[in-house]
């Protein structure tokens, strides 16, 4: 079960066309992180698979069947949403019970299944409070327990964290992931957050302008971004990608190299910068350059002792050097 | 308004008006309180007495005095179960996406700038008039006998009128609330396989009541002093089918020039208003809490 299928999917809102013929098969059990920055579809892409909005043309199979002009109800998914969108007129058990109650299902088998996900959420002392009366992180527990009660063929999360605190946050990422390797139903994940894509994904489709840019496994994506809008969108900080001259010299238009794949060395180099800027996170400093090519970051260790206005000489790992073409697309 | 002086400045500046909104309340009250207590008959000029309670006592054993009070609550209820009723499917309907949203919300509204004596007067003559009407029109048109809306169903007749003057308002406020409704809600209930009418019941509803509850406190208020549309249209009969509480005031003090004994009636009929309210505020007033 969870099997989900996008062939030649399209959008238009009016004139304008969000997402162009689109085709993306999300296999079973797998947990798929749609991310891009805002306004790249991918919002629009969930609700379209979730049944909440019409697709403009294409076809949307769910386990082989075709489920294009099935209602959101009856494709057998789930979702969590931005704000939570919990009910909040009724009790968290009322809350988790809704989906069961509208499938007509009897009340001790309700009862039971809400006990059971209350449970496996650390719910079970807040079952008879009402939603405003709970924290941000334990309404998106509740959230989550609303869609596991009816065990989907998919749960499908439209950015589930973004509202919630940042320490809070990497718990819920911990949670959501252990939650997927209890449960090993489909997931689909959409965030702008690279960190929570790089993290939690099985499989990441990366998405601009409606289009997905490529798919692959996290370090996939790392380490062979296909274009250099992945290269730079993938990875924290982002992929120094430099033009020009010393691009040039090694044939291409653009190179890149992560800041952490740059040697840094006081007296002696490839490429000679000062230091505008420098961030001490206690393990690794990452140093903002003003080097010959442009802006750059690189990363060194905690211990090195730079600062602002300091001259450096960097040294680019020739085997994690990437190239790129004209067209912005990745030489082997 | 944190310092000591400034708070007492504040009360200073503010007393004036607060002084005067009560003098604008308490001298009526008090002369009606007092009047109430007097033989007070204006074509009796020069004969006013201490009377004790005997206002009261005429005013309550009045044979009108009962179907008043069963009148004012019949046109009140009626008149909030049509707008409450027709003001959610009218909410609703507006709610949805249609062409010339701007020009209709404008239509809605627009009874609710009639004043009431037009209204009423419109009413009468250009639908409800046996003869020239509308509605008898329409009744010959089709082969049937006229019906005479305000000899016939006078009751009926005032509720309609009434009621088409309130229902852009509770249509309005209803509107507003249904428009806050959070989206991702409605979609979060289709996901879990709501149908259109569980949507309704489970979700839209319940986000309904305070505003429900706000239309019927307020309608309440206005509803039970209905007047200008029974003088224009029955004048509080046949007989008196359509006089309420008000109207009955109305009638002793001004057509039997019994100033005594309608100020009687008003008191009374303030008494009655605050045991309606707090009632209100018992029932449905938890609704307005946080």
């Amino acid at each position: 079960m969870g099997q989900i299928e996008l062939q030649k999917v399209t959008k238009s809102f009016g004139e304008t066309q969000v997402i162009p013929p689109l085709d993306l098969v999300i296999g079973e059990g797998e947990f798929v992180v749609f991310v891009g920055p805002s306004g790249c579809g991918k919002s629009t892409l969930l609700r379209l698979i979730a049944g909440l909005e019409d697709i403009s043309s294409g076809t949307i199979k769910i386990d082989g069947k075709d489920a294009t002009d099935l209602g959101p109800a009856k494709r057998g998914l789930a979702m969590v949403f931005q704000s939570y969108a919990l009910y909040p007129h009724m009790s968290v058990r009322k809350n988790i019970a809704f989906p069961l109650k509208m499938a007509g299902m009897e009340k001790a088998a309700i009862d039971a299944k809400v006990e059971g996900a209350a449970k496996v959420l650390n719910l079970g002392d807040y079952l008879e409070r009402r939603p405003g009366q709970l924290s941000g992180g334990q309404r998106q527990r509740v959230a989550i327990g609303r869609a596991i009660v009816r065990e989907p063929a998919a749960f499908l999360f439209d950015e589930p964290l973004s509202n919630l605190d940042a320490a809070l946050r990497v718990n819920m990422r911990l949670e959501i992931t252990e939650l997927h390797q209890t449960l090993k139903t489909t997931m689909i994940y959409v965030t702008h957050d690279q960190v929570e894509a790089m993290t939690m994904a099985d499989k990441i489709v990366v998405l601009h302008a409606g289009r997905i840019e490529q798919v692959g496994s996290p370090l996939e994506l790392y380490r062979t971004p296909r274009n250099t809008f992945v290269a730079g969108f993938i990875g924290s900080p982002k992929m120094n990608l430099l033009t020009g001259a010393v691009a040039k010299a090694r044939g291409v238009e653009t190179i890149g190299i992560r800041p952490e794949h740059v040697a840094v060395s006081k007296d002696s180099g490839e490429w000679q910068g000062r230091v505008t800027v420098a961030e001490h996170l206690g393990s690794d400093t990452f140093l903002h350059v003003n080097s010959d090519h442009g802006g750059m970051t690189v990363r060194v260790g905690g211990q090195m002792n730079v600062g602002h206005g300091d001259t450096i000489w960097m040294t680019p790992d020739a085997n994690h050097l990437h190239r790129f073409g004209a067209d912005g697309v990745r030489i082997a | 308004m944190a310092t000591q002086a400034s708070r007492a400045a504040a009360r200073l500046m503010i007393s004036p008006a607060v002084v005067l909104l009560l003098l604008w309340m308490i001298v009526p009250l008090g002369m009606t309180i007092y009047f109430s207590f007097l033989r007070y008959n204006l074509l009796m000029p020069g004969t006013e007495a201490f009377a004790g309670f005997d206002n009261y006592k005429y005013f309550l054993t009045d044979p009108a005095f009962f179907t008043s009070i069963k009148n004012t609550l019949v046109l009140v209820l009626g008149v909030l179960i049509i707008t409450v009723g027709g003001g959610i499917a009218l909410a609703l309907l507006l709610d949805q996406p249609l062409w010339g949203q701007g020009i209709v919300r404008v239509l809605v509204i627009a009874p609710f700038f009639v004043m009431p004596t037009v209204s009423a007067l419109v009413w009468k003559n250009m639908f409800f008039n046996p003869v020239n009407g509308l509605f008898a029109y329409a009744a010959k048109a089709v082969g049937l006998q006229p019906f005479d809306f305000l000899s016939q169903a006078p009751m009926f007749s005032i509720i309609i009128i009434v009621a088409w003057q309130w229902l852009p308002f509770a249509t309005l406020i209803l509107l507003t609330a249904m428009q806050s409704l959070d989206s991702e809600q409605l979609e979060a209930a289709e996901m879990d396989g709501a149908s259109w009418g569980n949507r309704f019941i489970y979700i839209m509803v319940p986000h309904l009541t305070r505003a429900v509850t706000v239309v019927i406190l307020i309608q309440t208020i206005f509803l039970l002093s209905t007047f200008a549309e029974i003088l224009v249209t029955t004048n509080g009969g046949p007989g008196t089918a359509t006089t309420n509480l008000t109207y009955l005031v109305y009638m002793q003090s001004l057509l039997q020039f019994d100033v005594g004994g309608g100020s009687a009636g008003g008191i009374i009929a303030v008494i009655l208003a605050n045991i309606v309210a707090i009632f209100l505020m018992r029932m449905i007033g938890k609704n307005l809490e946080t």
